[in-house]
């Protein structure tokens, strides 16, 4: 039903319908790898946008290299996933809010790195000129057929976490995140998980990166600042920390509500926030969470 | 060969002596019971045996081999389990997840375990476990949704279903109605019987320890006071005086 919701939904929609469509394909894909680092192995992160920086810059200087967008993906969602095995290692020291301000400062880093080396990140002017790639000969230049090809891809990438979580290593990443101490004394490598943890959620973020540049076809820095990594942090807790749909729904909310809200003019803004708060008040737990509060009254 | 020797353990914090000198040792499918008033260091002879803490100085070894100051992570991977003081299950997943996650890293490598069967091979094993300790009505259930003494259960069990050879329980009792305290420690007989692990129990239960253990420890201010069968122990007048307050 969802899926043929999707494919449907772009039909009668103008082009920045599609691409919005578009971009929530992409932040979902992020929000997927986010939630497993935050929502199933519990390690706090406000970094994620890095990651998706790291993808995007990853693409757009090989591809303006013309490097073929299949042989980049692998190579952007590798080099994250490096990174994301670095970054994972302060989480074995600190946890929490201390672990959120280590990778927010990582956040930052890496944003200040890709403003300021100009030489290879183009700086603030960015890198532009990025072409869309082609699926064996065919053109994917149009919106329509490039959200389908993004589309797709979500879905390949869905399978991937689904399987993922279903594995024992989800059920290990769910001791990690409930009780690491008594997960050790049970033989789980509290040490690999959460390492994995970050390394896996950094590979999506970086695969989702890819896919933006490929959209935008021009980068510069200002999308992969904290702010954005905050708003990843909001997908993953409005629609269900931990929940496979979670980062789905909060996605929808955090990019396409604001855009439903533009006939309020000035106040759609103010708007999205009170509706953000009211839902962190009422339901913790996520959209997702609703089900579990109505089953509980019953 | 004994299982488990202590030897000589000891762990200061400061001036404070919460471990001063203790040694035992325990055999083969050996039950010991550990008794001693509230901060008489049990917990903490534990914690150092377990490497939760590293001990000031002192050996501990396991089938012969020297395990001192190794992670609860090596210890685990020789056989050696434990159940904690307080309430310590995954409360997000269901009880029959519970059990598999406990026994689930013992199997293959890691890589293997991303393209393994979602319950590892396991969901037999636990389902056993499951009847075992009479939790089959709650087994697709959140932990953390039940009540103190299934957790109780669930924790214990989880502690088993690796079969280790040797586990040491951290009063297991706290908490639990007298009903359920006599199933456990049925339970902790059969499985005594069934893996023929041997089994290290703090208790401050005395009926429960002396009917469960043949060999009993008690530790006053970090030190052994006396050992030996358990009436014997319960006898002595030291223990008397110092722990049950005659």
């Amino acid at each position: 039903m969802a899926l043929v919701a999707l494919a449907l939904a772009p039909l009668g929609l103008k082009n920045y319908g599609i691409y919005l469509l578009t971009l929530w394909c992409v932040y979902v894909m992020a929000g997927m790898g986010l939630n497993l680092t935050v929502g199933y192995a519990g390690q706090m992160s406000i970094g994620h946008a890095a990651f998706l920086g790291i993808g995007a810059y990853t693409a757009a200087i090989l591809m303006k290299l013309g490097v073929p967008f299949g042989f980049v993906l692998p190579v952007a969602a590798l080099n994250c996933f490096l990174v994301g095995l670095a970054l994972g290692f302060p989480a074995l020291r600190v946890q929490h809010h201390y672990l959120a301000f280590a990778t927010l400062g990582f956040n930052v880093l890496v944003f200040l790195f890709i403003r300021n080396e100009e030489w290879l990140t183009g700086g603030t002017f960015g890198i532009a000129g990025i072409q869309r790639p082609k699926l064996f000969s065919f053109s994917l230049d149009s919106s329509l057929s490039f959200y389908y090809f993004v589309l797709v891809s979500t879905i390949l990438l869905a399978f991937v976490l689904w399987w993922i979580v279903r594995s024992p290593w989800g059920r290990a990443f769910a001791a990690l995140r409930d009780n690491p101490i008594r997960a050790e004394s049970l033989g789980v490598n509290i040490m690999a998980y959460t390492l994995l943890a970050f390394a896996i959620g950094a590979a999506f973020a970086g695969i989702a990166g890819c896919y933006f540049t490929a959209l935008v076809q021009f980068i510069e820095p200002g999308p992969f600042h904290v702010t954005t990594s905050l708003m990843m942090l909001l997908m993953v807790i409005v629609g269900g920390s931990g929940k496979f749909f979670g980062p789905m729904l909060g996605a929808a909310i955090v990019i396409l509500l604001p855009e439903w809200l533009r006939f309020m003019k000035d106040w759609y803004l103010v708007v999205f926030g009170l509706s953000v708060v009211c839902l962190m008040v009422w339901l913790p737990g996520g959209l997702l969470s609703l089900q579990d509060r109505f089953f509980r009254k019953a | 060969m004994n299982f488990l020797e202590v030897k000589n353990c000891v762990k200061h914090y400061g001036a404070i002596r919460a471990v001063d000198g203790v040694s035992f040792a325990v055999g083969a499918g050996e039950i010991v019971g550990v008794i001693g008033p509230n901060g008489s260091g049990k917990t903490t002879l534990f914690n150092s045996i377990l490497g939760q803490i590293r001990p000031t100085s002192g050996r501990v070894e396991f089938c012969g081999e020297d395990v001192t100051g190794l992670s609860p992570l090596e210890l685990s991977r020789r056989g050696v389990g434990r159940t904690f003081q307080s309430l310590q299950v995954f409360g997000k997943l269901s009880v029959r997840d519970n059990l598999i996650v406990a026994a689930q890293e013992f199997k293959g490598t890691l890589h293997g375990r991303l393209l393994a069967a979602p319950d590892a091979g396991l969901g037999r094993h636990a389902d056993e476990m499951i009847e075992l300790f009479r939790l089959e009505r709650v087994a697709q259930l959140p932990a953390g949704s039940l009540s103190y003494g299934q957790q109780k259960l669930i924790d214990i069990a989880m502690a088993f279903m690796p079969a280790p050879r040797l586990v040491l329980l951290d009063e297991p009792c706290a908490g639990v109605n007298p009903g359920l305290v006599d199933q456990l420690r049925e339970l902790l007989l059969e499985l005594n019987r069934l893996q023929g692990g041997s089994f290290v129990v703090i208790e401050h239960n005395m009926d429960f320890i002396m009917r469960l253990c043949p060999h009993v420890i008690c530790m006053v201010e970090g030190r052994v006071l006396a050992e030996g069968e358990p009436e014997t122990v319960q006898s002595n007048p030291a223990v008397l005086e110092a722990y049950l307050g005659k």
